[in-house]
């Protein structure tokens, strides 16, 4: 427990209490929030964003024993347009990012900047205005749906908690439109969710997601709750939404294959921390971080042949608990390049020192003393 | 109907009696489930065998009876509200589903063994792990507690558990995902079975972690030369391991194939279409190809060949003919050792 | 900003009519889970018969006079106690016999069914509005109201249901049957609420209640549009269950004397009545002990019949 204190501190701490904004300013935030940004542009920027969930002991007098880390100081953009996607082992905190972005968590330190405005700090109309433009397609269809609602309630509750968007005559139609945009039957809009599959049925969230005209939307692990056969149904659905409505992703998921896929850029997570972040072609063809090189290496292709000519790196051990991470660099414990440097030494998430200048496509941001190019989605 | 190839014949004496042929046949296999809405066919005559030393992959979808067929023959089926109107299990030539309570308790567990994919719902989690693991040679061995605590030990050791002396005595929470389905698998092997069915046995786990618990499996079955069914949704999982595969759809066994040739030339429009939906990790893709419309309700499956209403080759006889598993030539009509699909349209699936 | 009213509708994947059978059987036809539970419980011979036991006894409740002529308040020496029951004079005065001061035991049974349905209905709407609210408040803010609350919760569970039940109704003179129904509601609602903020705690935590949350929708609206209906199955289960031990504990209540008095009606105080004569004359003793148990085993039947028709793991 002893070496966690030595961490150097990465980032302020926020204040817990909810910033109280007069009228005034409440407005300039929401016009600044409702203003457009062009295509390219940084829509929300990520800055040392901690979560520390506290472990406490006692019953009525609570002690706090120690933190679960979840997020460790997290840093990365998301530009209008594009799809950044965010790939990690169960346990590194993608999920809990997921949610601090959505500020359905409080972050315990550390900024998120949308359109200027730090989100994290936000409350009352302002808070709203975001939450009208920041959606969320969950992983599991089967909970994130109210079971006690139809179809036609669970995508028209949007306009009812922020009405000015439809006006209540136009707000059926609007649902059935977008039953027709997400490729369901209109007339389903009196069903229940449990009469739908879990294709259909991850449909309608995106239909609720999509409800508001959003700009950005937090997609955590949407398809892989899903049978095979549907997922790419699902995955081109919300390729063509992309296109049509501007929207921005934020795509959280497991699976590398997938991720690839969909985005432009890739960040690779592991135990709170950001490990390495670049295009898709940087970290899939040029992956310098020993983390990402192992876990591209560890994904089964379906195909015997391009199998067999692949390096595969098998890592030792599992991923050690968040609560008592690693001294130096997180991933030391099962990295087969470990030195004396990596338990002492946090690296940074840079552009390692030998890359700096080259115009080379391993020259991007990665975490790790030793970075080194290395291909292990080709066979040799 | 045309039973599964028999590609790698190995002797299966390991247990030193004298049967000759498949460790485990399965023959005209029918389950189906009584639900308030009506019933529900799950498994509609599957065909299939796996040898010692041989590992058979069943691929499929939710619903498409893989894990149902598993639990008949493990004998683990809920009955009611399940049944099985029609088929033979045979196990070393002896069919089990004629054999008494008894006889087929004695074959679970010691004969052949189960791999769930929640190993921590599959645990007991106010027993030591330990003593989960030394239950088995208690039971079924009469052993003492202390020889059953070092076997247990011993068993923990096999499975590559770090330190498998001082975790004897831990609860399975205090594991990790990857660490309690070693463990799962070490009580699969505890009484050394001769065929072990596991049931999507990585899905619950990270990939790094998948990569080690598919390596030790393999690796075991190798050692003990026996039979392994691999349940899987995974078309990556199964080519790492598997010798053949069977891919099941509403109930039926829609393509087999040895595993190499099935993923450079499938001969099911379903099978094709599955490969062609999956994202390649190295490549970046447009859009993917997808399989249109929903797995089929086993309430009302289509009639004729159940993927008709999906499949982009269907004509009028698909949707009345019920297509059987027939074998796969070449163009030339030389044999294609194992390979059978069940798809009226085969020859213009595979040859194009 | 882009309009979705505005865009081509895309190539559905789903809509092909053959894909789907269950669309096709079941065309347009929308299954609340009321809806399923519904038509569970009508195939379910449990649930019609304690159904139609407890509307029987509603009846009696509402309209007393429609099943017997008598009176079940004045009595008539005639008619000594050792009069048995006459039980081919199916629903005359006489049918159940007499009590020792000669009033008619049938005309009993039937008005005190009164006592005991209002008190069971009574004390389990006020045991699931206050309990279900503490139990909801509670479980949903959660840290130090929930602290407050369930310490709240945790003292009066504390107290012997019976017993507490006794010593409160030692406070009144006039026990009426209010009296009573605030003495059951006043140990009883601790049950609810500890099955509401379970429930509570569980639901809050799905994704769909996530999703509500991330819309920006207010605490009410999560609380009573999101929450609520969803909990309600537990509580309804126990609260029908429970129906049928607050009439008993009704009734133990007036047998000890404790309950309700003279002139209301009830099968408790005929029990006991019954049971100072069991040697010479069983049968005041044995025909309201007949109405108590077959009441009380009809709620307990409903109950049970419900929570097995809203389980989905039933299902």
């Amino acid at each position: 427990m002893a070496d966690i204190d030595k961490e150097p501190v990465d980032a302020t701490p926020n204040v817990t209490e909810v910033a109280t904004v007069d009228a005034a300013s409440e407005a300039e935030a929401v016009a600044a929030i409702d203003a457009p940004v062009s295509q390219g542009e940084p829509i929300l920027q990520v800055r040392n964003l901690v979560k520390h969930f506290p472990l406490t002991q006692g019953v009525l007098f609570k002690k706090q024993v120690g933190a679960v880390k979840a997020v460790d100081g997290i840093s990365f953009d998301l530009f209008a347009g594009e799809t950044l996607g965010i790939v990690g082992e169960s346990g590194c905190g993608k999920s809990t990012v997921a949610k601090l972005l959505m500020t359905l968590e409080r972050a315990t330190a550390g900024e998120v900047f949308y359109k200027g405005q730090d989100i994290t700090r936000l409350s009352g109309r302002a808070l709203k205005a975001v939450r009208r433009n920041i959606q969320m397609v969950f992983q599991d269809p089967y909970t994130s749906l109210n079971p006690r609602m139809t179809v036609g309630d669970i995508i028209g509750e949007p306009y009812e908690i922020h009405p000015e968007v439809a006006p209540k005559g136009e707000r059926r139609r609007k649902v059935q439109d977008l039953l027709d945009v997400v490729g369901l039957n209109p007339e389903y809009i009196n069903r229940y969710p449990h009469q739908f599959s879990g294709g259909q049925r991850q449909r309608i969230g995106i239909a609720r997601g999509l409800a508001l005209n959003p700009e950005i939307i937090i997609c955590d692990e949407p398809v892989s709750a899903l049978d095979v056969s549907v997922q790419a149904q699902v995955i081109n659905l919300m390729g063509k939404l992309q296109d049509e409505f501007n929207l921005s992703y934020l795509f959280i998921a497991h699976d590398l294959s997938i991720v690839r896929h969909i985005s432009d850029r890739v960040g690779v997570m592991y135990l709170g921390k950001m490990a390495e972040i670049g295009t898709d072609e940087q970290i899939y063809e040029h992956p310098t971080h020993p983390y990402t090189q192992a876990l591209l290496s560890a994904v089964p292709v379906p195909d015997p042949e391009a199998r067999e000519g692949r390096e595969r790196i098998i890592l030792s051990g599992d991923v050690p608990s968040p609560a008592n991470p690693p001294s130096g660099c997180r991933f030391r414990t099962r990295c087969w390049k470990a030195e004396d440097k990596c338990a002492t030494e946090m690296p940074l998430l840079a552009v390692p020192e030998r890359f700096k200048g080259l115009d080379s496509p391993a020259a991007h941001e990665s975490a790790c003393h030793f970075a080194e190019e290395k291909d292990v989605v080709h066979a040799a | 109907m045309t039973t599964i190839d028999k590609t790698a014949e190995v002797p299966s004496a390991r247990s030193g009696d004298d049967h000759v042929g498949p460790l485990l046949e399965v023959r005209d296999l029918h389950v189906e489930f009584h639900t308030r809405d009506g019933v529900a066919k799950a498994v509609n005559g599957v065909n299939y065998s796996v040898n010692a030393g041989e590992t058979l992959a069943v691929l499929g979808e939710s619903g498409s009876g893989k894990s149902v067929t598993a639990q008949a023959v493990m004998g683990i089926l809920d009955m009611p509200p399940g049944r099985i109107p029609q088929g033979e299990i045979f196990f070393r030539g002896q069919d089990m589903l004629k054999m008494s309570y008894e006889e087929r308790r004695s074959i679970r567990g010691q004969k052949i063994a189960m791999i769930f994919q929640d190993a921590l719902s599959s645990l007991n989690p106010v027993l030591t792990v330990g003593y989960q693991l030394g239950e088995m040679f208690r039971v079924h061995q009469g052993l003492s507690k202390k020889e059953a605590r070092a076997k247990a030990i011993g068993l923990m050791d096999q499975v590559k558990i770090p330190a498998a002396a001082a975790r004897v005595s831990d609860y399975p929470h205090q594991f990790s995902g990857g660490m309690r389905q070693r463990i799962m698998i070490a009580m699969a092997l505890a009484l050394e079975p001769d065929l072990i069915i596991a049931d999507e046995p990585t899905t619950a786990l990270d990939v790094t972690v998948q990569a080690q618990v598919m390596d030790l499996l393999a690796e075991l079955q190798r050692e003990y030369n026996m039979g392994l069914i691999l349940i899987t949704h995974d078309l990556g999982v199964v080519a790492d391991v598997a010798d053949k595969i069977a891919v099941m759809y509403a109930g039926r066994i829609v393509e087999t194939s040895p595993v190499h040739e099935i993923y450079k030339r499938p001969a099911h429009p379903y099978t094709k279409g599955l490969l062609e939906s999956i994202p390649r990790l190295d490549q970046k893709g447009q859009e993917l190809f997808a399989i249109k419309g929903l797995p089929p309700n086993l309430l009302n499956v289509p009639s004729g060949c159940a993927f008709n209403p999906r499949c982009v080759m269907a004509q009028d006889i698909c949707r009345t003919d019920i297509p059987p598993l027939r074998p796969v030539t070449e163009r030339d009509g030389t044999d294609l050792v194992g390979r059978g699909s069940a798809c009226h349209f085969w020859k213009e699936t595979i040859h194009g | 900003m882009p309009d979705l009213t505005k865009t081509a509708p895309v190539p559905d994947e789903t809509k092909a009519p053959v894909a789907d059978p269950s669309a096709v059987v079941k065309a347009d036809k929308a299954r609340s889970l009321w809806g399923d539970a519904w038509q569970d419980l009508r195939r379910n011979w449990y649930f019609v018969i304690s159904a139609g036991l407890i509307v029987i006894l509603l009846l009696i409740t509402a309209f007393p006079g429609l099943f017997t002529s008598a009176s079940p308040t004045t009595g008539d020496l005639v008619n000594h106690f050792l009069g048995k029951p006459e039980l081919s004079k199916i629903g005359s005065p006489e049918w159940f016999g007499y009590d020792g001061q000669g009033r008619s035991v049938y005309a009993r049974v039937i008005y005190g069914t009164r006592a005991s349905v209002i008190v069971g209905v009574a004390v389990t709407l006020a045991v699931t509005l206050f309990g279900g609210l503490i139990g909801m408040l509670s479980g949903y803010f959660g840290g130090w109201i929930d602290a407050l609350l369930s310490g709240f919760t945790n003292i009066f569970l504390g107290l012997p249901f019976l017993l507490g039940a006794m010593v409160v109704l030692q406070a009144f003179t006039d026990r009426s049957i209010w009296v009573v129904v605030f003495a059951l509601a006043f140990l009883g609602w601790t049950q609810i609420a500890r099955v509401m903020r379970g429930a509570v705690i569980t639901i809050k935590q799905s994704d769909f209640v996530q999703a509500a949350r991330a819309l920006g929708a207010s605490t009410p609206r999560i609380l009573f549009r999101h929450i609520l209906p969803n909990v309600m199955a537990p509580v309804i289960v126990v609260a029908t269950i429970s129906l049928g031990v607050y009439i008993s504990a009704e009734a133990t209540l007036s047998y000890l004397g404790l309950g309700l008095a003279s002139p209301t009606v009830s099968w408790g105080m005929d029990i006991s009545g019954g049971s100072a004569q069991i040697r010479v004359a069983q049968h005041i003793l044995i025909y309201p002990s007949i109405m108590l148990s077959i009441t009380v085993l009809a709620f307990i039947m409903l109950g049970e019949a419900v929570r097995n028709a809203l389980d989905p793991k039933t299902r």
